[in-house]
């Protein structure tokens, strides 16, 4: 398999970097991390007239541009780059499931909007319990009349409490079932979480009979699912090196900028030799994740524990280079002011998002060691 | 003159090999014939046994003596760092004296480059040269000299000027290895194992136009041999031309391999044997214990990642764009894989990670991994040169200030050491 990038995925890239830098300077980070909402709609909706974000992997039958996973993990590492508020993390998350578990005509009615950036979509699986893996949810959905309710808390639901439509994984009695459900449906209160890292908001989303039209056949979700967390896992761990990659540099910067004992800090090998081990790790995380995306795309059969092993080297890589980040800025690293708790965070809330490094590690022994 | 191409070279070396090569011939007198038809080191200029060749059509050659089975030049060993370096910067008589009989297996050469007093600061070698009467006379010690015990000839690096600064005061020669003034004695490591040697000299010779370059070039002249050395650090993996086939000269060949490959038959287990891993733990039944697992699966993670940083530096060179910096990493990741793979391994095996040869599992390789991985990390530039090389040349930091390289270098503090120890 190869798995380096073509000149037209270099300069697909070098395009959306620039387009990005533009229009997520840290300075709009701040403002939108301060807004409940932590992103903008009027701003999302023009990026994806622009350039289309969400648009890249949906199938242009579903009105998007019919790329692969691939070139969406550009996306994705480019918009963890800039930390970008929006929710094109959700709703990559909510495409794939929809077309991983949907029907024909639930595709064709879902996805354009989605694509087009006039819907915001989001995956509400986990619930309070933390726990990642889809045979823990606890949440029921109950056939009524000729449909289904939905009774039950999920939480650490991105963008959960500004998503337009929301895909929730309930439990039936045919088994684990796929529903959609609208974001200001009646009997759903949502609550926006405190969180770590604000520039990617967490909601509680409590169902109270909630009016649920089932995505796929019910009590068939488990193995669509399983799917759609193993791309989603491969789509974060994509963003997680472009987040890491950027704090590695800011750190080599300010080293180099940075004068003490009338010399810059880079040029003390206590320095040196933590930039080269920095270098490492992001470098092994990145061909990871771009190994694991190139799976997706050639169908290969080991991809799920590819998937895990990416995210897992992603979550390692990520959070040691934020953590050295801020050490190498030493007090000035620990301010508000200063943009490396930006990252910070980021690094920190992808660590954990979908599973940790330990978790992962564990689903990918279950594939080989078995 | 007819455009040299992949189709044109095929057919012209399919052609030569089709009238010349004849598996009875003896293994010299074939590769004499290599040397005098340019077909053994094609890429080498046309004076000197080559074709001139680009590069990039070697392998269509090499494809062409595979697909016949016919046997090459000699590749294997520190003669190929000597033939690079003799074509770079050697004289018309070194050029006539040693070429032929490199690339003919007849000569075997040895690298006198590291010291017990440098090793890292390779520069900092104290090994005199002194110009008396017209003969340069060698005193000193090297270390680490991989088959220098059967070495015909010796690439040495000696410091001819005191008064110079460090990398201006060496100078490189060619130095006859089977003299009274050399002796040579091996190495033993801590695996048990004896890869390597430790040459003493004493009052050696070496005549005056062994020199290579001039006096004061050494160091250039060094980087050189070392730039070959790093590129061909997998050339170690050199394998018998026969494919299976019978015949005197596959004999010959093989028993040439297997004399060049003795010193580096314990270099798989210094990298660590992850293969071994997975195995190990189904049959010890620590696949099983959640803590294990998890060690197991970060050192797969870093062995495929390592893996994958490889291809991909590869794939960008194959497309030919420059390398990343994924294309520097790979020694400093190796050593990372390698102590991980020692430890998963101790995990694994338990209280029998304390046993050797045949009382230790799989009959002392276990053993062996956990004795010969601390070598990954010294041996060929240790992790620390490693980090400054990445750090100074990939990301552009500044170099330390230094404190010897600008001063003469008699005034350079150095070791104290012993010449024979």
């Amino acid at each position: 398999m190869k798995f380096s990038f073509t000149s037209e995925q270099e300069e697909f890239r070098s395009i959306l970097r620039r387009f990005l830098e533009g229009k997520s300077p840290t300075k709009e980070v701040r403002r939108l991390m301060e807004t409940d909402g932590g992103w903008d709609r009027d701003a999302w909706k023009k990026i994806n007239q622009e350039i289309g974000l969400t648009a890249v992997a949906i199938p242009e039958a579903y009105g998007g541009q019919g790329f692969g996973c691939s070139e969406l993990c550009i996306v994705l590492e480019e918009a963890g780059r800039t930390v970008l508020c929006a929710p094109l993390f959700a709703s990559t998350f909510a495409a794939y499931t929809i077309l991983d578990a949907g029907d024909e005509a639930q595709k064709k009615a879902l996805l354009p909007g989605i694509a087009s950036g006039e819907t915001v979509a989001t995956v509400a699986s986990t619930e309070e319990s933390g726990n990642w893996d889809p045979e823990s949810v606890r949440m029921t959905a109950t056939a009524a009349g000729g449909g289904y309710k939905l009774d039950g808390v999920k939480s650490f639901v991105i963008d959960g409490h500004t998503a337009d439509l929301i895909v929730v994984l309930a439990r039936t009695a045919q088994g684990l079932s796929l529903f959609t459900v609208r974001g200001d449906a009646a009997g759903l209160q949502r609550k926006l979480l405190k969180t770590i890292d604000t520039t990617r908001k967490l909601a509680k989303l409590t169902f109270t009979a909630v009016d649920a039209t089932p995505l796929g056949p019910v009590g068939g979700a488990a193995a669509p699912f399983a799917r759609t967390l193993t791309r989603a896992a491969v789509c974060l761990a994509n963003e997680m090196v472009g987040v890491a990659e950027k704090l590695r540099e800011s750190a080599l910067d300010y080293a180099k900028m940075r004068m003490q004992f009338g010399r810059p800090i880079a040029s003390f090998q206590s320095m040196k030799h933590k930039q080269a081990d920095m270098l490492v790790d992001v470098e092994m995380a990145k061909s990871a994740a771009y190994y694991a995306a190139a799976a997706v795309d050639d169908g290969d059969s080991d991809l799920p524990a590819i998937a895990s092993l990416a995210k897992a080297s992603a979550s390692d890589a990520v959070l040691q280079t934020a953590i050295h980040t801020i050490q190498i800025h030493g007090g000035i690293g620990f301010t508000w002011d200063n943009d490396s708790h930006l990252w910070f965070k980021r690094a920190k809330s992808s660590e954990v998002m979908l599973g940790d490094a330990a978790y992962h590690r564990e689903l990918m022994m279950r594939r080989w060691a078995a | 003159m007819t455009e040299i191409n992949e189709a044109s070279v095929r057919a012209e070396v399919r052609a030569w090999l089709e009238t010349n090569w004849n598996p009875a011939l003896g293994l010299v007198e074939w590769r004499n014939k290599l040397c005098d038809s340019g077909w053994g080191a094609p890429h080498w200029p046309k004076e000197w046994y080559g074709r001139d060749l680009p590069v990039g059509l070697v392998p269509v050659v090499d494809e062409e003596f595979a697909r016949i089975g016919a046997v090459g030049v000699a590749k294997a060993g520190i003669r190929t760092l000597a033939a690079a370096t003799i074509l770079a910067h050697g004289s018309t008589l070194h050029k006539e004296k040693f070429l032929r009989r490199i690339l003919t297996g007849e000569d075997t050469w040895c690298q006198l480059f590291s010291e017990p007093g440098s090793g890292s600061d390779l520069a900092g070698a104290v090994t005199r040269a002194d110009l008396k009467g017209n003969k340069w006379v060698i005193n000193g010690q090297k270390v680490w000299n991989t088959s220098a015990h059967k070495a015909h000839w010796g690439l040495l690096l000696a410091r001819s000027d005191w008064d110079a600064r460090k990398h201006k005061g060496l100078t490189y020669f060619i130095i006859d290895m089977k003299q009274p003034g050399v002796q040579v004695h091996p190495l033993k490591q801590m695996n048990g194992h004896a890869s390597f040697n430790q040459v003493f000299f004493t009052d050696a010779i070496v005549e005056p136009e062994f020199m290579i370059e001039n006096t004061g070039d050494g160091w250039t002249v060094a980087t050189t041999t070392l730039m070959h050395e790093r590129r061909g650090a997998d050339g170690m993996r050199s394998l018998a031309s026969g494919g299976g086939r019978q015949g005197r000269i596959y004999e010959e060949e093989k028993a040439e391999i297997a004399t060049t490959m003795e010193p580096y038959k314990w270099y798989p287990q210094r990298a660590g044997r992850v293969d071994l891993v997975m195995g190990r733990a189904r049959e010890t039944g620590a696949i099983d214990d959640p803590v294990v697992r998890q060690e197991i699966a970060k050192l797969l993670i870093m062995s495929k990642s390592a893996e994958w940083t490889a291809r991909r530096a590869r794939t960008a060179q194959e497309q030919g764009r420059p390398q990343g910096p994924e294309g520097s990493l790979g020694k400093l990741i190796a050593s990372h894989v390698a102590r991980a793979a020692a430890r998963v391994h101790t995990s694994i095996t338990g209280a029998a990670s304390l046993l050797s040869g045949e009382d230790g599992p799989l009959n002392g390789t276990i053993a062996e991994i956990l004795i010969s991985v601390p070598a990954c990390s010294i041996a060929g530039g240790t992790d620390e040169i490693q980090r400054n090389i990445i750090s100074e040349r990939v990301l552009k930091m500044p170099k330390e200030p230094s404190v010897d390289a600008e001063k003469p270098f008699r005034d350079v503090p150095r070791n104290i050491t012993s010449a024979a120890s």
